[in-house]
């Protein structure tokens, strides 16, 4: 919950200029604890550095590969690891694996990170609502979501993006309409339980509006939790996402993406393993920090979902 | 507990409901028309109102939905754009190897992280508690067709202990439980399982770690119970969380195989929609969805319902 930042005073002066000592008074805020339990958890600080690198790494992609992803070489399809010029190999088409895995990122990324954002906006504002009005609009909203929640994650993914067609954008808006149910459902306890709290109820006596209730009170102590709740859909998202293109839904080739790279590699693991499996390496790799990043985020901002 | 089951049992029908409006509308998602598919280049605005008529497609939406639905409940899902098949035709043998797989995984997930998740619990914050935690972060973020490839590479390509396509040798249709066939189950049944397995690994570690903290357990250990005793009363009471979660997870599992099944060659309904996406067979697709959705609705009633009956405190009203 939120604190007031007091700064730690550790002695009080009285009038007549007698100081008197309070060593135990100190009050820390609630985001320095927050740090302070970050600084003793290296699992999280090393999972938030990883993203940040991977997510740099796609944001510069055309300054840090080191060839064209879109080079296609015939001499040299399906390299190992390490053939002089191409250090991570060379995929079926003999382009350099490493300058593909690095651009790769950028759409695996964006289908993982967008579709949380705007469901997190989208879900949030009807869970707020939801809670806070209470009653028959929250039957409403709740009951619709129910529906939605009928669907395992990545089958209402596929079903929506197969009946849409391929493509980015399509991509995009299955995985919005798949984490908007879970983000609702969240939003809409933690203001339900909010709404019920004391200084909700002392606000409106002293003849606080609703949308100052809202805006003061309510946002204040649910952004936090149901933020958290949505670090960790990124990682699901970046795992359907990639699952999508798996399966043709995606985007469409040439285009460097870990989940497509993934799965026209597939056919070539009788030849050189190692190389296949690359691509999943890094999907791996990011959804595992996001998940730890997540946990240590909850459990250092002290939520409970 | 009748009248509770009876109450359940409606409260899922408007949700059910609701699944058919989203399965039906998934046709009309699409770019286009749902008839550029059948329709042939050259054909005629008398012949597109012909076959409109023939369809259905030019009565309102409302009366189209009445009328789907109506020969969904009888078991008539339409005809596959693919084949000309009815879509049942080929989705009832798809829905008993998905199910096939599905069991064999879900039993096989259930049993490992339940016990893992015990031992966690149990030993909360020690050494066997961070293996098990490790594990089961690994297992929840782990993308599972990639997990399923690595293990094709490891068991398949280098060690060629395991086959890696089909449900069993040669081109039998039916499945039978003998080794024969369990070979071929043993790499898919893990890849579908490994998320669940997570997910459900952590809620068994954290439901253990926070009953044992109750005072009750304090009761029993100083009644002179054995630990063995106590345990089972712990698990006893974390029995009804790890239903619920695992309720979840058995559709999560289904909604896993199709990627999972695609590259085992498993013929079941993820490779079946698999294909229908690849041929935009909308049909099939439509018919697929509804029948997984529906299985998924009829779990989670089933689950609640076992979950009352385990602890009456939870009941839903």
């Amino acid at each position: 919950m939120n604190t007031s930042s007091e700064t730690a005073r550790s002695t009080i002066s009285l009038p007549d200029g007698v100081e008197i000592p309070t060593g135990a008074l100190e009050v820390r805020s609630y985001w320095q604890n927050v740090f302070q339990r970050l600084r003793r958890d290296p699992v999280t600080v090393t999972c938030l550095v990883i993203v940040l690198l991977i997510i740099l790494m796609a944001i510069f992609a055309p300054y840090l590969a080191p060839a064209d992803p879109y080079k296609a070489s015939m001499l040299k399809r399906l390299a190992a690891i390490g053939t002089a010029g191409y250090p991570l190999g060379a995929d079926e088409l003999g382009r350099d694996m490493l300058s593909r895995l690095i651009y790769g990122g950028r759409i695996s990324l964006l289908m993982g990170i967008i579709p949380v954002f705007v469901a997190l906006f989208v879900g949030g504002t009807m869970g707020v609502i939801a809670g806070f009005v209470g009653g028959r609009t929250n039957m409403l909203i709740m009951r619709l979501m129910d529906v939605f929640y009928a669907f395992p994650s990545i089958m209402l993914a596929i079903a929506i993006s197969g009946a849409l067609g391929a493509g980015i954008g399509n991509g995009l808006l299955a995985l919005t309409l798949v984490f908007i149910p879970p983000i609702t459902r969240i939003a809409e306890s933690v203001t339900t339980q909010v709404r019920s709290f004391d200084f909700v109820e002392a606000a409106r006596a002293s003849g606080a509006g609703s949308w100052t209730i809202i805006r003061v009170h309510v946002l204040s102590n649910v952004l936090g939790p149901v933020f958290i709740y949505a670090t960790s859909l990124v990682s699901v998202g970046i795992i359907i996402a990639s699952g999508l293109s798996f399966l043709g839904l995606g985007v469409s080739p040439p285009a460097a993406d870990w989940g497509l790279m993934l799965s026209t590699l597939r056919q070539s693991i009788y030849v050189n393993p190692m190389v296949c499996a690359l691509p999943g390496v890094m999907i791996f790799i990011t959804s595992l920090c996001f998940n730890l990043m997540s946990d240590g985020l909850r459990s250092a901002m002290d939520v409970r979902l | 507990m009748f009248r509770y089951i009876i109450q359940r049992i409606i409260y899922s029908i408007p949700i059910a409901l609701g699944v058919t409006v989203i399965v039906f509308s998934l046709v009309y998602l699409g770019p286009g028309d749902p008839l550029d598919a059948v329709l042939p280049d050259d054909a005629t605005a008398a012949d597109v109102q012909e076959i409109k008529e023939l369809y259905g497609f030019d009565k309102p939406l409302p009366v189209q939905y009445a009328i789907w639905l109506g020969r969904a409940v009888t078991g008539d899902l339409g005809t596959s754009i693919g084949t000309g098949q009815p879509v049942t035709d080929g989705l009832k043998r798809a829905v008993v190897n998905t199910l096939i797989l599905a069991f064999f995984a879900s039993i096989f997930g259930f049993t490992i992280a339940s016990v893992l998740g015990i031992v966690a619990g149990y030993h909360h914050g020690r050494w066997a508690d961070k293996v098990v935690s490790t594990l089961a972060i690994t297992g929840v973020s782990v993308p599972n067709y990639w997990l399923a490839i690595v293990l094709i590479i490891i068991f398949s390509v280098e060690l060629n202990w395991l086959p890696s396509l089909g449900m069993g040798p040669g081109e039998s249709a039916a499945w039978t439980l003998d080794w024969a066939h369990m070979r071929h189950m043993i790499l898919p049944m893990i890849g579908v399982s490994i998320i669940s397995m997570g997910i459900i690994a952590r809620s068994m570690r954290a439901a253990v770690a926070e009953i044992l903290n109750q005072e009750f357990v304090q009761t029993l250990r100083s009644k002179g119970l054995m630990e063995r005793q106590v345990l089972r009363h712990v698990v006893k009471n974390a029995a009804p969380t790890v239903m619920a979660v695992t309720g979840l997870q058995i559709g999560n599992l289904m909604g896993g195989s199709i990627l999972i099944e695609t590259i085992f060659a498993w013929p079941g309904t993820g490779f079946l929609l698999n294909e229908a996406i690849f041929r935009r067979d909308l049909p099939v697709l439509q018919g697929t969805i509804l029948v997984l959705a529906m299985f998924f609705v009829t779990v989670n009633l089933i689950v609640d319902v076992m979950q009352t009956s385990v602890d009456p405190r939870i009941r839903r009203d």
